[in-house]
């Protein structure tokens, strides 16, 4: 399997304050590569620095090319997306134009099969279609990440990042939505994947990462890190059983 | 006060609420999206009302170098960029953006100064113009610090003004011009005596707010830029480049502002610096209407109109200290009313 991202020793300062402090890790073609780590780890940072929204140090390799000095917008061309912790949706903007925005670079290209597309995220969220002409701002909490998710896969995406998606949602719609991350691997699109769900992370990655304030502290294949003693204790709650 | 005198000064003050109303819109636009104070969004006013006047007596207005240099300046900085990102295959697009549609609009001008062509054919040639002129000015003075604070961007603001009001001074001189009505004609209804160049005003405004509207409603572009201004990093993670929303929101300004010169320009004489006062009251009308939402933002600006309008009538020598002087009062109002909300950062 060949490598989609590479970043090796990416950090990140804010002013004189470090938010990430070398960084290394891997996500090949087509899996799920989880990062789990407590809050201030720097995670957030991380993404956002991959992303292209946070100068930064040290490299970013994308599908074989050095990303230093793409903007954000050719890295969305080039499929690399972003669902952010804080969703960033447009709320003054209709469920269906915030979907169909996040195919901006698609229609700015001429692409066609866009219908098709939309039909196919309504399919995925089926609550979004009966919503679609409902303002982005009114959506609950659990709605707001369906559609934050559907945007981001109107774009296409080749390497999908999602920072926290069952940040603040129920247990019930957490399942669903990790339902939907396992899914997603089907459509051959890899997943970079953010959470304090550290459980649920680690059973849908294959691989994964454990972030300390600034810097990554262990790595291994989900099962490996689920069995750690360090990681049980930490992430999951006690120690011993995965 | 007899009856007839004040539906005449409503008639006075709607048309030119009318034309504030559309700066005013034009004032919003550009604030949602790039956060500037758009000061300069009166020079567009007077350059086109005076390249109008000029073409109108058969002389080159000097526009034309105006749109050239700044064009070519664009151009140089755009150049220097692809030159740094290894990038040559941007050029032959730089070069026909910023060089050649400049030359081939002034050529146009020039050769149709002196011919004197058919009124409707001048507007033409004034919109091509005036509203390039938009993208040129964001690429040369905003764009460079687009991420700046809105306090800088005011500053940037100010400077493009001075510069453009300073150009005005040079190249179309210190006297002020006045073109020519789009029509002589007159209808009564009633005691009302409305002028057809009154009506061409108030439809030409309607028109231009149903296609914004149609633009912002219906089109991809319009969507893009109404992100923008919603939520600027959501944008940035969709792909909306926020140079493309810039640019596209100081031509959307240009236009507007075109269209006002060339409708206020029969009406009131124009010098280089008139704009400015122009612009100013329609940023009266967007202030009026919390400078948040189109439809009170028009609405305001109508008021300015009929205030102005009034005041001129009653106490014609204080009518524009009463027309900024309303802004104090609603301000004060407005703080105590409405929750702050702060100027988010990103
Ligand atoms: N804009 C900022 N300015 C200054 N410091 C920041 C900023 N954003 C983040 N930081 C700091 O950088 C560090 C990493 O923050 P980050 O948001 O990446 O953490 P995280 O791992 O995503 O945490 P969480 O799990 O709570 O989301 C923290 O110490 C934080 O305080
Ligand atoms: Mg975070």
């Amino acid at each position: 399997m060949s490598t989609m991202l590479e970043v090796s020793d990416l950090r990140v300062y804010y002013g004189k304050v470090e938010g990430l402090h070398r960084a290394s890790l891997k996500v090949g073609e087509g899996s799920i590569v989880t990062v789990i780590g407590p809050n201030g780890a720097g995670k957030t940072t991380l993404l956002g620095a991959i992303m292209g929204l946070l100068p930064c140090s040290g490299s970013v390799r994308y599908a074989g090319a050095d990303l230093a000095g793409t903007s954000v917008e050719a890295r969305v061309s080039m499929g690399l997306c972003l669902v952010p912790e804080r969703r960033e949706l447009f709320g003054e903007l209709s469920v269906e134009d915030n979907l169909r925005l996040g195919a901006f670079q698609r229609i700015r290209r001429g692409e066609r099969g866009l219908d098709a597309d939309m039909e196919a995220v309504y399919a995925r969220f089926p609550r979004l279609k009966e919503r679609h002409t409902q303002l982005a701002a009114t959506l609950s909490g659990g709605e707001r990440q369906m559609l934050a998710l559907g945007r981001a896969l109107m774009a296409k995406p080749r390497l999908l990042m999602l920072d926290e998606p069952s940040l603040g949602l129920a247990p019930r719609i957490v399942r669903e939505i990790f339902h939907i991350i396992a899914d997603l691997r089907k459509t051959g699109v890899a997943i970079l994947l953010v959470e304090q769900n550290a459980r649920a992370a680690l059973q849908v990655a294959d691989y994964g990462y454990v972030l300390e304030p600034g810097e990554v502290a262990l790595e291994g294949r989900s099962a490996e890190l689920a069995e750690n003693p360090r990681v049980a204790e930490s992430y999951l709650g006690f120690a011993g059983k995965s | 006060m007899s009856f007839d005198i004040v539906l005449w000064l409503v008639q006075d003050g709607i048309v030119n609420g009318a034309i504030y109303a559309l700066l005013a819109l034009a004032l919003l636009l550009v604030f949602a999206v790039t956060r500037a104070i758009f000061v300069p969004q009166g020079e567009f006013i007077s350059y086109a009302a005076l390249s109008l006047a000029l073409l109108q007596a058969g002389k080159l207005p000097g526009t034309v170098y105006v749109l050239v240099g700044g064009g070519a300046i664009a151009a140089l900085l755009d150049i220097a960029v692809a030159l740094r990102d290894k990038a040559p295959g941007r050029l032959p697009r730089i070069l026909a953006v910023y060089v050649l549609l400049p030359l081939a609009m002034a050529g146009i001008a020039w050769w149709a100064a002196p011919r004197k062509l058919d009124m409707w054919i001048q507007v033409l040639i004034v919109f091509g113009l005036v509203v390039p002129l938009g993208p040129i000015l964001y690429r040369v003075a905003y764009r460079p610090l687009a991420g700046a604070s809105v306090l800088v961007l005011f500053i940037i603001s100010m400077a493009a003004h001075y510069v453009l009001t300073g150009l005005g001074l040079v190249f179309f001189g210190g006297e002020g011009l006045r073109s020519q009505a789009f029509s002589g004609a007159h209808f009564k209804i009633g005691v009302l005596n409305i002028s057809a160049q009154s009506v061409l005003v108030v439809l030409a405004t309607v028109l231009i707010m149903a296609s914004l509207w149609l633009f912002f409603e219906h089109s991809i572009y319009g969507k893009a830029l109404r992100a923008t201004a919603i939520n600027r990093v959501g944008a940035r993670l969709v792909g909306i480049p926020a140079e493309l929303s810039g640019s596209l929101a100081l031509t959307l300004a240009a236009f507007i502002g075109a269209v006002s010169g060339v409708l206020i320009a029969p009406i009131t004489t124009i010098y280089y610096d008139t704009g400015f006062l122009i612009g100013l009251k329609g940023f009266v009308g967007a202030i009026l209407g919390g400078m948040g939402s189109y439809p009170l933002a028009a609405i305001g600006a109508v008021g300015v109109g009929l205030l102005e309008s009034f005041s001129s009538f009653w106490a014609s020598a204080f009518k524009e200290s009463i027309v900024f002087t309303i802004i104090i009062p609603v301000l004060v109002w407005r703080s105590l009313t409405t929750r702050h909300v702060e100027d988010e950062e990103e």
